[in-house]
């Protein structure tokens, strides 16, 4: 009698391993960042302690988290809307600068705007920045079926390069002492924020937008669509459903939710716009979504994981390891992840080989 | 400086930044011609960035840092193909990630190595006779080796693809896997193979930048470059050949931004450093508009292949 | 005493997640022998000669050659024991050449391609056995029956001495099939076991020598074909009594004219003409069979008809009104349906559960809304009447559908189409891959929907069905309808030399006016 173990293609995805696979990917991925830290001469221990310390430890630190996961949330959100329909749009990096910089334009060029105007004017025109920056891939994809992948992602470049441009030359505050910074916004362009701490009313549209993202994804006419043309865009196109115009509705949300971020971003925490507003928020989305599963309130939780890995990556430059850690330990958690997805699709079975 | 001169100096350096998307894109090209996509090539290019330039700064030896990157590309091939050959993963996804974790581990490991010089980089050599050619001679035979390497490499691929039978097993377990496998081709370890060896050369594009053309280390060094190798193969129709031109255009889009500068034309540098980035779309978009949206791809090119799949 | 035989296979267990595919076969191949494994769709014919090919690990049993055991781990060690087979599916690589797909199968072959020594090879195929393939096409220029050929020439090129062929003859016309038969006898007597799989019953009497039934998994029987009646070999096929060559059962009258095409071409997917110049017409309570070779324009038609294919020139008329180039939705809402040949994927989303696919085009219909947000209780209702209606086996409904069987899949995806009373609809190779008493309650459902007044455009290569269900068959062959007879007037000796482009008939029955 011989055991053997081989695997097998399950019916149904496993509903257990969907919660149990993201769980265990992020602990293997720590192991891996253990690896490297040991290499290189440190105690994974004592990093991960102060990581966790700095950024939990208190309540400044846990402010903090909130702070780095609300354009997580944010931009993970606009990028679910597009992987639903499988548009892998990997620009919201550069969605939410361009969000960024046309949330500006208003308070520098009318600083003298009411609150009540200043602040939907801004949302408005980042979301609008953002929109026309994912509506452009989508434009070449629906019409050419250009990779969305590659020109999203090469849009990211143009982007930050623009607001460099800005910064560096004509937006740059006269009274700056040349430093590459835009003059301060005036306090009504300010985004409101909770008591003494750093978090802003960007952490209630990001809760109210995922509720509405689950309603309209889960449960409209046009969720529907969008979930049959992620699934096969040749049952889409058979049950009449109008591809194309989708691929610009979603383009244009997706890029329009992430280039919120970019407002919200300069709005509540900035102030101004500068170069490297975004420490990747727009690449580490990518893992939150996935991580996610796309679903609007687990986004919201994994954010709030990850801006704890940036706020521990950050307090950790104190002992000297660099705060690329934090992007290194999220990268593995996606390999983990992508990798773990195996198991919802595949089952073990133990099977009695017969010898006859 | 002559207006000969000038022309001579962007073309010498159009080929120079050229190289390191050439050796990407050799390595993207091999990776799907296998029917395996890979959107790893920025991170695979990024850890050759960096362990060739460590290695080569703990040895002192440039070609030890150079194998060493190849090393490491071809270690980031190997977790794509458990991902996606094994493991059946998201081709797309996988790819994500190795670009995110090399992103991050290679600011992680070469933060220690930021403006150390390099001892020995890679120099050009004038080849004899070659060299001494007019025009041709300063543009194309006055370089390092890693660039005549790079055209002996594009010339095997060529005549390995067209003429041998690997190379026709290569093509036929991207094109149809099912069918090679039937006949006794072995697509899953063939898979594997091609899939390191495209990061091997990805890990070499990026030892390129770190110990010939910059030579140095920077964070996030390769700024694009391997995303602009994807597009390139897509340019290049999965053909050797003409990836080699797609590069050095590429690389000229690259070289005239700078010496357009250099040359005292009064453009931003950020819009001159876009160029690359928007020529990229440009020339996707006229790929793809030309073909009607039908491309040469290989058939299989994302499909996990599964044998027992009913 | 018997000589040993060149295969034995004992006791082969084989499971795929919630089947048995194979339940402790035993099957022997003899050197010169046409051995007919015969078994609905499902019984585990192409799943035991897949094993035995070295595609899949058996999880139980052995498998001797040449009187010694033999495991084979992977396709290399099945080729390497002599064993070939040609697939349903053919595993050539559609952009090489016929050259380089037999090159593909070429054992320990040299590193470098050599052209010359491959053409004569294959040269020598044509003299022996008759086997003419132009080693310089690419396979994707290739006619059906001209793949089905490279494949052979690649078996034996190879060296095979047990060639299989899973369900060869579907695809091929009946002069294909008589040429292909001629072929099997050839190999067979060079010294060849040469298995051949099917589920028609007069092709084993007419070209094996012994005969293997599969059901449900198991070996019903083995016998030789010379002792044994049609009628027994269904029993043991099916395992009950059934009426063969069942009655046709005609129509009522036909009623007005409900679609007109005139000159219609539409390009394929590769952007090379696929329909050219067709013309058809078809009226309410008729059931119109279009026979032809797969690749022929069926599909243009279909999804010009639909609106999922652009039409390039001429005019489509459907109920007195133009409807050329309307879009999908368009359509649907004129009372166009379509049950593809793609039922998984293009009719139906596996991904999916019973209700969402039942929704696929009526998700914007006011009974199934709450404004715009969805009724998924409504939804359910209905979904479950529709199934109790026509009898589909689902697990639940908010399973996805992917795990279901052809069978209920198709009917699913039918009943869904017929809930909306189209009025014409479109019905692509509807009894493909579907057993003996799926195939009937399909049959039944669309002879039903004819009565009750739609036209239906059937699409068929299966020549049996066409003739079961027909009230006219149109012969299609490069993008034209070659032939349109009323179903009293069909040859089929002249409808498979239509299928083939080598014959055309008087001039007025191509522009038949459809009665």
């Amino acid at each position: 009698m011989a055991m053997a173990v081989k695997l097998e293609k399950r019916l149904n995805p496993s509903a257990a391993m969907n919660v149990i696979v993201p769980l265990v990917s992020v602990l293997a991925a720590f192991v891996v960042g253990a690896i490297f830290l040991t290499l290189t001469d440190r105690d994974p221990l004592e990093v991960y302690t102060a990581m966790f310390k700095g950024a939990l430890g208190s309540q400044y630190g846990l402010a903090e988290t909130v702070v780095k996961a609300i354009p997580l949330m944010l931009c993970a959100l606009g990028i679910s809307a597009a992987f639903r329909m499988q548009l892998w749009n990997i620009g919201a990096e550069g969605q939410f600068y361009m969000g960024a910089f046309a949330a500006s334009y208003l308070p520098l060029t009318y600083p003298q705007l009411p609150i009540w105007l200043m602040l939907p004017g801004m949302a408005l025109l980042g979301c609008f920045g953002g929109g026309l920056w994912g509506l452009a891939p989508a434009m070449l994809r629906a019409r050419w079926k250009v990779n969305e992948i590659i020109t999203t992602l090469m849009f990211n470049y143009v982007a930050i390069l623009w607001v460099d441009f800005l910064v560096y030359g004509p937006w740059k505050d006269p009274k700056g002492f040349n430093f590459p910074l835009t003059a301060k916004f005036p306090a009504s362009a300010a985004l409101p924020t909770f008591g003494d701490s750093r978090i802003h009313v960007g952490l209630i549209i990001a809760v109210v937008l995922a509720a509405v993202f689950w309603v309209v994804f889960e449960k409209s006419r046009w969720g529907f669509e969008i979930k049959v043309i992620g699934a096969s865009e040749q049952a889409a196109r058979y049950a009449g459903m109008n591809i194309r115009r989708n691929i610009y509705w979603v383009m244009l949300l997706s890029g329009a939710v992430c280039g919120l971020a970019g407002m919200a971003e300069v709005s509540g925490i900035v102030g101004r716009l500068q170069p490297n507003l975004s420490p990747g928020y727009g690449y580490t989305a990518i893992i939150v979504a996935w991580l996610s599963k796309l679903h609007p309130a687990a986004i919201l939780l994994v954010s709030i994981l990850f801006g704890a890995l940036q706020v521990g990556g950050f307090f950790v430059q104190t002992m000297g390891v660099p705060a690329s850690v934090a992007a290194m330990l999220q990268g593995a958690v996606l390999f983990f992840v992508v990798g773990g997805e195996f198991l919802t699709q595949y089952r073990f079975v133990s099977s009695r080989k017969e010898v006859a | 400086m002559g207006e000969q001169a000038f022309y001579i100096a962007i073309l010498s350096s159009a080929v120079i930044a050229g190289t390191p998307i050439l050796y990407a894109a050799l390595g993207e090209l091999v990776t799907e011609r296998a029917g395996v996509t890979n959107l790893g090539v920025e991170g695979m290019m990024l850890i050759g960035a960096v362990s060739g330039f460590m290695a080569a700064i703990v040895t002192g030896n440039s070609w030890i840092g150079f194998a060493a990157a190849m090393l490491a590309g071809g270690a980031m091939g190997l977790i794509h193909a458990v991902l996606t050959v094994s493991l059946r993963a998201n081709q797309v996804v996988s790819g994500l990630a190795l670009t995110l974790f090399g992103t991050g581990l290679s600011g992680y490991l070469g933060k220690s190595y930021i403006g150390i010089p390099v001892a020995e980089p890679f120099r050009g050599v004038s080849l004899p006779l070659l060299g001494d050619i007019p025009l041709l001679g300063p543009v194309l035979f006055r370089h390092d080796v890693l660039i005549y390497l790079s055209w002996a490499i594009v010339l095997a691929l060529w005549f390995f693809l067209s003429r041998t039978r690997a190379g026709l097993n290569l093509q036929a377990i991207g094109e149809n896997p099912g069918a090679a496998d039937s006949l006794g081709i072995p697509v899953f370890s063939l898979r594997y193979f091609y899939v390191i060896v495209g990061g091997m050369l990805c890990g070499a594009g990026g030892a390129y930048l770190s110990l010939a053309s910059a030579p140095s280390w920077l964070e996030n060094m390769t700024a694009g470059r391997g995303w602009i190798a994807v597009a390139l193969v897509i340019f290049a129709l999965w053909k050797p050949g003409r990836a080699l031109v797609g590069s050095y255009l590429f690389g000229g889009i690259d070289a005239l931004g700078f010496h357009l500068q250099a040359a005292g034309v009064h453009v931003s540098h950020f819009f001159l450093q876009m160029l690359p980035y928007l020529f990229t779309i440009a020339v996707l978009t006229i790929v793809m508009a030309r073909r009607g949206g039908r491309l040469a791809a290989p058939g299989s090119l994302g499909i996990p292949y599964d044998r027992e799949q009913r | 005493m018997m000589k040993q035989p060149l295969v034995q296979m004992r006791g082969i267990v084989k499971k795929f997640p919630g089947v048995v595919a194979n339940d402790h076969v035993d099957l022997d191949l003899f050197a010169g022998e046409i051995h007919a494994l015969l078994g609905e769709n499902g019984s585990g014919k192409s799943t035991i000669m897949s094993i035995l090919a070295g595609l899949y690990k058996p999880d139980a049993g052995e498998i001797l050659v040449d009187g010694a055991p033999a495991d084979f781990g992977s396709p290399r060690d099945a080729i390497d024991a002599g064993i070939g087979m040609v697939h349903q599916h053919f595993k050539l690589v559609e952009p090489f050449t016929v050259a380089q797909n037999i090159q593909l199968s070429e054992r320990d072959g040299a590193f470098l391609l050599s052209d010359a020594a491959i053409r004569q090879e294959i040269k020598a195929f044509e003299t022996r056995f008759g086997l003419a393939v132009d080693p310089d096409a690419p396979v994707w220029q290739l006619s059906v029956g001209e793949k089905q050929r490279v494949e052979i020439v690649r078996m034996l090129y190879r060296g095979s001495r047990v060639l299989i062929l899973d369900e060869p003859t579907a695809v091929l016309t009946p002069q294909e099939t008589a040429e292909l038969f001629v072929n099997m006898k050839k190999m067979a007597a060079a010294g060849c076991a040469v298995v051949f799989i099917t589920h028609k019953m007069n092709e084993v009497q007419e070209v094996a020598d012994r005969v293997t039934v599969l059901r449900g998994g198991k070996v019903s029987g083995t016998m030789l074909c010379r002792d044994v009646h049609a009628q027994e070999l269904v029993w043991l096929m099916v395992g009950r009594e059934i009426v063969l060559n069942a009655e046709r059962c005609a129509s009522g009258q036909c009623g007005g004219e409900i679609l007109s095409m005139k000159n219609v071409s539409a390009l394929n997917d590769s952007g090379r003409p696929g329909l050219s110049d067709l013309a058809l017409s078809l009226r309410a309570g008729q059931i119109f069979g279009i026979a032809g070779v797969a690749g022929n324009g069926q599909k243009e038609l279909a999804e010009v008809l639909t609106g999922l294919r652009r039409t390039e020139t001429g005019s489509i008329q459907f109920l007195g009104e133009n409807v050329t180039g309307m879009s999908p939705s368009e359509l649907i809402a004129r009372g166009i349906s379509y049950v593809p040949e793609d039922r998984l994927g293009m009719g139906l989303v596996p991904s999916l559960d019973a209700v969402e696919n039942m929704l696929l085009k009526s998700y914007t219909h006011p009974e199934y809304s709450h404004g715009w947000l969805i009724n998924r209780k409504a939804a359910e209702a209905k979904t479950a009447a529709v199934v109790q209606q026509y009898n589909v086996k689902l697990a639940g409904l908010s399973q996805p559908v992917r795990s279901m069987s052809g069978g209920n899949l198709q009917k699913l995806l039918l009943a869904r189409e017929i809930s909306e009373h189209p009025k014409l609809i479109i019905v692509v190779y509807p009894a493909r891959g579907l057993d003996v008493g799926a195939t009937e309650s399909i049959h039944k459902l669309l002879m039903e929907l004819r009565d009750q007044g739609a036209a239906i455009l059937l699409v068929s290569e299966d020549l049996d069905e066409l003739m079961k269900l027909s009230d006219r068959v149109g012969v299609m062959f490069g993008g034209q309808i070659v032939g349109n007879f009323p179903i009293e007037e069909v040859d089929l000796e002249e409808v498979g030399l239509l299928m083939m482009g080598l014959f055309r008939p008087k001039e007025e029955r191509i522009h038949g006016d459809g009665r």
